[in-house]
């Protein structure tokens, strides 16, 4: 039966005369629409240019253009060398053997070239010395690339030619030569034995020649205390693979401490083999990567780590020092001084503080304890920065005393922190002229910019350690009008030498020695003959003689204990540090870099302030998620003597000592960016005198600040099948069932191994390849070089900060790193299992998402894990994704269709899904987006498209060109040609790729370990990917 | 009247066959008369030359020594060699004794310091001459005498030439014949109207009626059609599955190439170079041996051989009648040689390289989408396909096209069929023997070797 019920909309409706409810129901538009307005006007409508007809036919040839558009090919032209090099095969890829000494970071590695450009860089495995590239090296190719770089020479901003600055340098370089003024070279660390040689001949020729080496993160203090030791200006060498126990005051040892490149050594260490693994005990301030994969980890305040240093050398030294430290650290001390005391020769002890009494007490400790891991007798030239001399050069600059300032890979506008006195001592000097990539602060500020080359572009050589040397060679013809530094400077002193001709002759003559100039050329690196012969016994006899010396020099060192026992403490103490992503900041301009999650604290395009729970607590700081899942986070305003920084965004940090902050260099630039690479503070402006710590205090402003951070949930609640952990007391004494157990679940009521389950039948894969992967725990540090190599390789997109925000980062290859909970890990376990009943899990979990407040930490990389039987192949509708018989999972771009049913049924979230097209779009304006970006792309692999899911391949495009060699060659594949661009990128052997078929292979060996383990092994998916089982070598738990 | 175009045919026929006649007749008569010419000349010089100096013997030893840097009347790499002899004789005073010396020895010539010889060296950008110590005097006089024969005139364009009219003649007939039927038929529609018309005349003179209305007074067939809605149901269905049938096959083609043959910026003919000079393939496309590109040769590959090639002499018989017709003659191919030496910068007076380049941008014909890996490497030495199975009988294309559709079934069904070539590849030989003892075959197609996954093409 109908209902004739009415509903009554408004209580006027009740009146039945209502105007207003008569007009209403009469009207559907309650407002009139202008109708007439605009029709009715004829003049409006003959003004209009396009008719009624006019619009039907344009959208009638649109569409017929575009549909006729769809069905014809586009021509395309192929144009071919017209006298194709000798050695380019276009499709064949050309490898070189070069160095980057960029003054910040400095490695032996070679290039992958395509078609003749530079797309990829890889490890140098001949080298000895720093042959492992870091996350920044393996993303400078990019940087080669950059569309903001400076296309020619300028003058005062306006373009010139070279013909141009060379007449005016010269013109200014003849009246230096009879003249009191100063011609000077600022320039950074080359660690170059011809730039050496040519700076040599300026002095020669130019009376008031002054070269200062200038490094915009300082290692001053430990250079002069090593140089008024040993009489060299250098940095003593350490093999933290020989160490059975490392004790590091703030020495951020796995990232840039003293010119970096020690991880790889570090990682050998920490590999427990036959029960043995070295011990790390930290002392520091921020959560820095190496406090993070320490077995012990202190936090302190840098004063109190000064104190601590000073307090430990008393007890090793069984002299009473003083410190007013608390009983706590003091307990700790003592028990490390008795580790130190047992581990004798094996026991390392480094320091990361500004401090020369710190430098040298650490040296003198060293020496003490006659460390096998301690060379002072090969040290290194990866540092060379005078601060002393810098600042005399200020005042001379102001003072009129300079001539001449000629400037090669340095920002000082930028990176000084007293820039101002520059810049106005720049404005007194007859002639400025400065080599750079970029436009920069500095280049703004000087009268020539001289548009320097890429290190891709240039010749040149170093010597990173002493004896051994590594070549430059170009990859690529000068992209645009530039020149390098010392080609120029030969031209200027009336050479005409080309560098080339420079560096070889400098090899010639003093170091090759007889041996072949082509194959140091080919390996990219040459070790002086006399090294190879003399260096253990040298080293023995070296070392003995220092131990004798010791006593002697102790005596001075009384001073420095002193200073250290009394260092003055302050309620607020800054810790400024070097991000594994950005370094010194003079690749801030490359979006992989700045879309590079930070190891700890995962965030993304930003430099922050890092400051302890407690302290948040006492200052009314937040760190909140909002709705989208976004990160928040309270701004402060920093002051460090005269100077303040604004709106500094704040992270809490677990781990950091309380009463310190920390805050990373390199971000903030401006000047010559585009506008989404101007990101983060400028903390260079606080790095007063070249010290990283600091007195500051700060004050709370309004405001939160937006981050990208890529890992919002910070712990595992007590998940111990995610990262399995043990000690390594318990990984000798017990057996691998307790350590490393296999979850069981229930099945016909039965409790049975997960792994005996399995819904799925198993295919034969016994035949031919299949490829596994091996991820050690123990040898990863999370130093992310591998996150860098895998988008190189397989042109993953930047998606910029907001869409990170959104959680729609790209990254095939992430590291995750959690936060224990409780004190550790092992504790969150118990913990969780001890809950009873509902109400208390409840509270017990909210309580497990806060991170303890010196929490242990654990990285562990996460890529496809490419399972046999995998969830997202059974939910694809139209079976993009697909197995093979090699074991990779297979992903079909072009049959993808985007329903995302795979990423949802992923148990391991690592498939990424294409939101737009990244590449050719107006939105975006990264390295993908401008003609000169693309040429970093690599062409065996697709650039993907709007709406198709994407994911690791296990780098398919390399192991099917493994195979096809030796196909060609007609020969069986050996261990070690399966590669990954991950596995090729780890220096540190915790990524291990091959064949498990291959029944000799290195990976069919670590799958047998007692220490391997499936991620959610549980889930029943069969992953290709297997992990290591992280031993902790702990005492107390 | 069936009759009449029968009748065309065979006059057509005829005709041909006339035409024919005379078109092969003319060639004989010309191809007789060349030979003759070319002995009177040689007899004429012959008085000039050393007794017993044969020029025919000269001319093969010519070609087969020297005509890879010298011409007759060209400098290349080396000197023009017509009348050598003489000229040497009458402006340097040099006897043939020299000749024999510089042939048999020309570093020694160089070294020795002798005037012209070391002239000569610098002249010709101090390319030394190949040595011809085996070369006897007698083979030097014979080579002498060949040099010194004026050239024969030219005979395959007389040939040519008489071609071209005579192809011609069937052209114009054939429109003949055609306007003519055109005509009959028309006057075989006026003489039926005139005649329909004569015999309704008689018919109303007879006084004979003519039913006109009985057809009207039946429904018209389409009516009748429209009406039995049976029939319109079925017409619709059959029109709209083939509607359907032919909008499917339509998009299908879509973004198939096959048959592809846009013009090229240079008329390469890859049936001269591989088919006529029978040129290995991976001679210029080397990169398919290693690389997954066959790679478009770069010019300095062409050069190799243009460098002496510089005109299109055509094959021993002459353009074909079909070539002919194209526009293909000899001075066509030769001008497209040109358009090379204009983009690689080739000086053909000096000889040398002007180094002023202009790359070709040449048309891609096989055009694989970017999503699809292909590897040229892997089928031309691994699986040692010859390249004709993908791309055709590249040897009989004038202008290449794309032979095959590239589509992913076309590659499929190779791969189900296709064998793994195993033979003296260590690669192979234990995955081949595990999996083919697994699937019980004998030998495996690349499909059950895993060619079929999606991830070996895709990525």
């Amino acid at each position: 039966m109908a209902s004739n019920k009415k509903y009554w909309k408004n209580e006027a409706e009740l009146n039945p005369n209502d105007s207003i409810v008569e007009t209403l129901r009469q009207n559907e538009f309650p407002e009139e629409i202008p109708v007439d307005e605009f029709l009715g006007d004829k003049n409006n409508l003959s003004d209009s240019s396009t008719s009624r007809r006019d619009f039907l036919k344009y959208v009638g040839f649109s569409t017929a253009a575009a549909s006729l558009a769809a069905c014809e090919g586009p021509v395309r032209r192929s144009i071919p060398y017209v006298v194709k090099p000798e050695q380019i095969i276009p499709g064949v890829a050309n490898y070189y053997a070069t160095t980057i000494a960029n003054g910040f970071d400095f490695a032996s590695v070679l290039i992958k070239t395509r078609e003749g450009r530079p797309i990829k860089l890889e490890n140098n495995k001949e080298a000895h010395v720093l042959g492992g590239a870091n996350a920044r090296v393996q993303a400078s190719v990019l940087s080669l690339y950059d569309s903001t770089r400076l296309q020619g020479p300028l003058f005062n901003g306006e373009p010139i030619d070279w013909d141009v600055l060379d007449a005016a340098v010269k013109a200014k370089l003849t009246t230096l030569e009879n003249s009191n003024q100063q011609l000077v070279f600022l320039t950074q660390t080359y660690a170059s034995p011809s730039t050496e040689r040519l700076m040599e001949e300026y002095k020669a020729a130019y009376p008031g020649f002054v070269h200062i080496a200038y490094d915009a993160i300082s290692e001053d203090a430990a250079l002069n205390a090593f140089e008024s030791k040993y009489g060299e200006r250098a940095l003593a060498n350490y093999h933290f693979d020989k160490a059975d126990l490392i004790v590091s005051f703030g020495a951020d040892i796995l990232a840039d401490w003293q010119g970096g490149g020690f991880d790889s050594g570090y990682s050998k260490g920490r590999v427990p083999v036959e029960g043995k693994m070295s011990r790390h005990v930290q002392l520091e301030a921020n959560l820095s990567l190496t406090g993070a994969n320490a077995d012990k980890r202190i936090p302190l305040k840098p004063s109190a780590q000064k104190k601590a240093l000073a307090s430990l050398y008393g007890m090793l030294n069984n002299s009473n020092v003083s410190t007013g430290l608390d009983e706590s650290t003091l307990q700790a001390l003592e028990s490390i001084a008795q580790e130190i005391k047992k581990a004798g020769g094996k026991a390392v002890v480094v320091s990361g503080l500004d401090d020369e009494d710190a430098q040298n007490v650490v040296l003198a400790i060293n020496e003490m304890l006659n460390s096998e891991a301690f060379d002072p007798t090969s040290p290194r030239f990866v540092r060379k920065g005078n601060n002393k001399a810098l600042a005399q050069l200020i005042t001379d600059m102001n003072s009129g005393k300079v001539g001449a300032l000629i400037m090669d890979g340095v920002n000082p506008v930028f990176t000084l922190p007293n820039s101002a006195e520059f810049v106005t001592g720049l404005e007194k000097v007859g002639l400025s002229v400065a080599f750079s990539t970029n436009w920069t602060e500095t280049t703004q500020a000087v009268q020539y910019t001289a548009s320097a080359n890429h290190y891709l572009e240039s010749w040149g050589d170093a010597e990173f350690q002493k004896g051994h040397f590594s070549l430059m060679q170009p990859t690529i013809k000068e992209l645009f009008d530039t020149r390098q530094f010392q080609h120029a400077a030969l031209l200027w002193l009336g050479s005409d030498k080309a560098y080339y001709d420079f560096v070889r002759e400098t090899w010639d003559t003093q170091i090759l020695n007889g041996a072949s100039w082509n194959q140091a050329l080919h390996d990219g690196v040459f070790r002086s003959a006399s090294l190879d012969e003399s260096a253990p016994a040298d080293q023995v006899v070296s070392n003995q003689e220092i131990a004798t010396e010791a006593g002697p020099s102790i005596a001075p060192l009384t001073n420095a204990i002193k200073n250290l026992a009394s260092a003055e403490e302050s309620e607020v103490e800054l810790t400024l540090y070097s991000k594994t992503g950005m370094g010194d900041g003079q690749q801030a301009g490359n979006p992989w870099l700045q879309e590079f999650p930070d190891p700890i604290t995962r965030v993304t395009w930003d430099n922050y302030l890092t400051v302890s729970k407690a302290d948040a607590n006492s200052w009314g700081l937040v760190n909140e998620n909002v709705a989208n899942g976004g990160l928040d986070g309270s701004y402060v305003n920093i002051t460090v003597g005269d100077t303040t920084l604004q709106n500094v965004p704040v992270i809490i940090q677990p781990g950091q000592a309380q009463g310190s902050i920390g805050l990373s260099l390199g971000y903030g630039r401006e000047v010559g960016m585009k506008s989404e690479m101007k990101t983060g503070i400028n903390a260079y402006s606080v790095y007063k005198n070249f010290q990283a710590n600091q007195n500051a205090s700060l004050e709370k402003v309004g405001g939160m600040h937006e981050f990208a951070c890529i890992q919002l949930h910070n712990t595992l609640m007590g998940r111990g099948d995610i990262i399995k952990e043990t000690t390594l007391e318990v990984f000798n004494t017990k057996d691998a069932a307790e350590w490393n157990s296999i979850v069981h679940v229930s099945l016909n009521h039965q409790e049975v191994p997960a792994t005996t389950v399995d819904l799925w039948d198993s295919f034969d894969r016994s035949i031919g390849h299949h490829f596994n992967m091996s991820i050690d725990l123990n040898a990863c540090t999370g130093c992310g070089a591998c996150v860098m190599a895998c988008n190189a390789e397989n042109n993953i997109p930047v998606v910029g900060k907001t869409e990170v925000r959104r959680s729609r980062d790209m990254h095939w290859l992430r590291i995750d790193r959690y936060y224990s909970s409780e004190d550790t890990f092992e504790q969150d376990n118990i913990k969780k299992d001890e809950f009873s009943g509902a109400f208390e899990s409840k509270t017990g979990f909210e309580q497990m998402e806060q991170a303890a407040t010196n929490p242990q930490v654990a990285f562990q990389p996460v890529m496809c894990q490419h399972c046999n039987h995998a969830p997202c192949e059974t939910v694809c509708p139209v079976a993009a994704t697909s197995h093979s018989r090699q074991g990779q999972n297979h992903m079909a771009y072009n049959r993808c269709v985007g329903t995302r049913y795979c990423a949802n049924n992923c148990p391991y979230k690592v498939r990424r899904f294409n939101w737009f097209l990244y590449n050719n779009n107006d939105e975006f304006d990264f390295h993908m987006n401008n003609d000169l970006g693309k040429m970093v792309l690599n062409p065996d692999v697709t650039v993907r498209s709007r709406g198709v899911i994407e994911k690791c391949s296990l780098c398919i495009q390399k192991t099917q060109k493994t195979i096809l060699d030796a196909k060609r060659d007609g020969r069986m594949i050996k261990d070690g040609e399966f590669q990954t661009a991950c596995s090729a990128a780890c220096n540190n052997g915790a990524i291990v790729f091959g064949d498990i078929n291959d029944g000799e292979s290195k990976v069919s060996e670590l799958k047998e370990s007692d220490r391997m383990y499936h991620l959610l092994e549980s889930v029943g998916t069969k992953p290709n990917v297997f992990y290591h089982v992280k031993v902790r070598n702990t005492n107390e738990a | 009247m069936k009759k009449v175009p029968y009748r065309n045919y065979i006059s057509n026929f005829f005709g041909l066959c006339i035409v024919a006649f005379l078109l092969f007749s003319t060639s004989l008569y010309s191809q007789d008369e060349a030979p003759a010419q070319e002995a009177e000349a040689t007899e004429a010089v012959a008085d000039d030359t050393a007794a017993g100096a044969d020029p025919a013997k000269g001319k093969q030893l010519f070609n087969q020594n020297c005509a890879a840097c010298h011409a007759l009347n060209r400098k290349m790499t080396g000197p023009a060699l017509a009348n050598v002899e003489t000229r040497l004789a009458e402006e340097e005073g040099l006897d043939k004794e020299w000749l024999y010396a510089w042939i048999k020895n020309p570093a020694g010539m160089i070294s020795s310091g002798d005037a012209y010889a070391v002239k000569i060296y610098n002249e010709y950008n101090q390319a030394q001459m190949t040595a011809f110590p085996t070369l006897s005097n007698q083979d030097i006089d014979d080579i002498l005498a060949y040099t010194a024969a004026p050239p024969p005139t030219p005979v395959a364009a007389a040939t040519g030439a008489a071609a071209d009219v005579a192809t011609a003649e069937p052209g114009i007939s054939n429109e003949i014949v055609l306007g003519a039927l055109v005509l009959i038929f028309g006057l075989l529609v006026m003489m039926l109207f005139l005649v329909n018309q004569t015999l309704r005349r008689i018919a109303q003179a007879n006084g004979v009626l003519i039913e006109k209305e009985k057809a009207a007074k039946g429904t018209p067939i389409w009516k009748a059609f429209a009406q039995n809605q049976f029939l319109v149901l079925v017409f619709s269905i059959f029109l709209l599955l083939s509607a359907a049938y032919f909008a499917y096959g339509w998009f299908m083609q879509i973004g198939v190439d096959q048959g592809y043959a846009p013009i090229q910026p240079i008329h390469y003919s890859h049936k001269i170079h591989a088919g006529d000079n029978k040129i290995e393939c991976k001679y210029c496309h080397s990169s398919a041996r290693v690389s997954k590109h066959s790679g478009i040769p770069s010019l300095n590959v062409c050069m190799n051989c243009h460098k002496s090639i510089y005109e299109y002499s055509g094959n021993p018989e002459g353009p074909s009648a079909e070539d002919l017709a194209n526009g293909y003659t000899n001075e066509f191919y030769t001008t497209e040689i040109k358009k090379l030496y204009k983009a690689v910068g080739w000086d053909e007076e000096n000889q040398q390289y002007t180094g002023e380049t202009q790359p070709v941008e040449w048309v891609r014909i096989h055009n694989l989408p970017d999503l699809a890996y292909f590897n040229h490497s892997q089928h031309v030495t691994v699986a040692g396909i010859e390249c004709q199975t993908c791309h055709g009988p590249v040897e009989e294309m004038e202008i290449m096209y794309q032979y095959a559709p590239l589509t992913m079934g076309w590659c499929i069904d190779c791969h189900r069929e296709t064998n793994v070539n195993i033979a003296d590849n260590e690669y192979y030989a234990e995955i081949h023997e595990k999996l083919s003892k697994k699937y019980g075959v004998e030998k495996l197609t690349a499909a059950q070797m895993g060619g079929l996954e999606c991830g070996k093409c895709h990525y």
